[in-house]
């Protein structure tokens, strides 16, 4: 990079213009900025690309490939979506990932300063990176996930499986469910960034909490197991029919995602109170 | 202006700024001095509200900063460290903090051309150097018009041209009414940007008032002769309270006494002087002397 500086020193203003340009903060106008910051990281859209292709990718090699699937007593239409949809269990790292540098990303740039100041009140903030955070996830999980189900049953039926269509019972939940259960996972993530303020330690809660505290708990002895349906992973997986993979107790689809739902607000809570009192 | 009153800061049990009162005001460049470790940057992040003062009050043209309704018209701030994205573009950097105030693009691309990132607008922060860094912070702090400009170590890592531009830069922020409140080691710099000044040492005040009478107070001033026998002259100025300091020519540099003097010695010896020039100490001179005793971490003795 060769540039040439041209340096005017003369006028702060160039040509005349207005006194003042800056108005007053607005939430609407933080949003603005956070969807400014949001597109404008690449690593935003390799997150969101990663996770359609390990959704719809895996989604794909399991409906391709095995023993078709049969509707049957104990196989439901919703169970044979649930069993396409398991790669939303490796997905949700990358969106965990994508929430998480949303905030720790900031602290580890130093931009966090540069937002703070303009933004001394401070809480407009976080709530612009949360409702720009959502605005984005829907869709693109929505996305995910019907594009998952159209390719997963176009090709189980081609192969002579059951057709499996989202009328049958359960199953517009679960293809919903799974759009909602990732879109919290990233506000997860997003709260974690911001109470962590590092990207790899918020990335290592992340992976414990979603990954590891849950596998661990699969494997302990029924007697002392009594909390696993509500790690939050658990506990709002019942939306997609996670529990259905792995068996055990678990709670029903849409208590459990209020406990998911409950842990993000409570994270997003902690995060907002120590924004307002910690030094940047 | 700035209002600063009582202003004190702890980290555990060390205070890093400690009961600080002084003011800025509109229509000069102030100039805020002191060793590193002083708690020049503590302040100025306590300005910008970014860290919360253990006591006291800072007032930004008159109100509680993160109050303020248009916080991007009241204040615009470079800060010591580097406070971009390195992922994302110039461009996109300076629109995201613009957005918050509804600043427009053009606003945006003004600042940028303002601060000679015109070519580099676009590329990706993260492969700046240090001085298009330092050009894009000054260019983020310039984004909302604001009241009061705060700056950090601005010239650090510019290149010549830079330096010039950001000497005529605050120069003429000040000239348009706004305060202008800026740090910095170079104390050449200094002096000839500033026209008042704060002194920091150990997170006290140490002075504050015009760069002028700062200097005057200064008592390393000293007088400088040049003689042949520079060793003899030496021998006949000797005395409590004087030095002489020699650099291997004909020129001597003695503080501690008058031009008056050192003539009259000379000449009751017979001994020649071809100059005799008494000299005002330099603001660096000034600066070290004032700041001796609260300097954080010496450098190894050089006498």
């Amino acid at each position: 990079m060769s540039a040439v500086m041209q340096t005017r020193p003369a006028s702060t203003h160039g040509a005349p213009a207005p006194a003042t340009v800056a108005g007053p903060v607005t939430q609407v106008r933080v949003v603005r900025a956070e969807w400014t910051k949001l597109r404008a990281l690449r690593s935003t859209w390799w997150c969101a690309l990663t996770a359609v292709v390990l959704i719809v990718g895996l989604g794909a090699a399991i409906g391709g490939s095995g023993a078709p699937y049969k509707i049957s007593a104990g196989n439901s239409a919703a169970g044979g979506v649930t069993i396409s949809l398991v790669g939303i269990l490796f997905a949700q790292l990358v969106l965990g990932m994508l929430g998480v540098l949303a905030f720790s990303g900031e602290y580890a740039t130093g931009m966090i300063r540069a937002t703070l100041a303009v933004v001394p009140s401070r809480l407009p903030v976080l709530w612009a990176k949360l409702i720009v955070l959502v605005a984005f996830m829907l869709p693109l999980s929505l996305l995910a996930a019907v594009a998952e189900f159209f390719v997963a049953t176009a090709l189980e039926s081609s192969r002579g499986g059951s057709a499996i269509t989202l009328t049958d019972p359960g199953v517009l939940q679960e293809v919903i469910g799974a759009s909602l259960y990732l879109t919290v996972i990233a506000v997860t993530g997003l709260a974690l960034g911001a109470l962590l303020r590092r990207t790899a330690a918020g990335l290592a809660v992340f992976a414990a909490v979603f990954l590891v505290v849950p596998l661990v708990a699969a494997y302990l002895p029924a007697s002392i197991k009594g909390f696993a349906p509500y790690l939050p992973s658990n506990a709002g997986g019942t939306i997609w029919g996670a529990g259905k993979l792995f068996g055990g107790q678990q709670l029903s689809p849409w208590t459990g995602f209020a406990v998911l739902c409950g842990y993000a607000v409570m994270l997003t809570g902690l995060a907002a109170w120590q924004l307002r009192r910690r030094d940047a | 202006m700035i209002e600063i009153d009582g202003l004190t800061k702890r980290y555990g049990d060390k205070t890093a700024v400690d009961a600080l009162s002084f003011v800025v005001e509109p229509g000069v460049v102030t100039g805020f001095l002191g060793p590193n470790g002083a708690g020049k940057s503590t302040t100025m992040r306590m300005i910008a509200g970014l860290d919360g003062p253990s006591s006291g009050t800072v007032r930004v043209n008159g109100k509680f900063y993160p109050r303020t309704a248009a916080p991007m018209s009241e204040l615009g701030i470079l800060l010591d460290a580097r406070s971009v994205h390195p992922g994302m573009s110039a461009r996109n950097n300076l629109l995201a903090l613009a957005r918050t105030a509804g600043i427009g693009r053009r606003r945006v691309d003004e600042v940028i051309e303002l601060a000679g990132l015109g070519e580099v607008a676009g590329s990706r922060a993260g492969g700046f150097s240090l001085g298009m860094g330092q050009r894009l912070g000054v260019a983020a702090a310039l984004l909302g018009r604001p009241q009061t400009v705060v700056l950090d170590e601005p010239v650090n890592g510019l290149d010549p041209d830079g330096v010039r531009w950001i000497r005529l830069l605050l120069k003429s922020l000040a000239a348009e009414g706004r305060t202008v409140f800026v740090s910095s080691h170079l104390m050449s710099e200094m002096a000839q940007t500033a026209t008042r000044l704060v002194v920091l040492g150990r997170g006290k005040l140490i002075s504050q008032g015009s760069v002028e009478d700062f200097v005057d107070h200064a008592t390393t001033g000293g007088v400088l002769v040049r003689t042949p026998d520079t060793v003899r002259l030496g021998q006949l100025l000797a005395a409590p309270g004087i030095t002489v300091m020699n650099d291997g020519t004909d020129l001597l540099r003695v503080s501690g006494t008058t031009a008056e003097q050192i003539g009259a010695a000379a000449w009751r010896a017979h001994l020649p002087i071809y100059e005799l020039t008494p000299t005002r100490a330099s603001l660096e001179e000034a600066f070290m002397q004032v700041t001796k005793d609260s300097i954080e971490y010496h450098a190894g003795a050089t006498q």
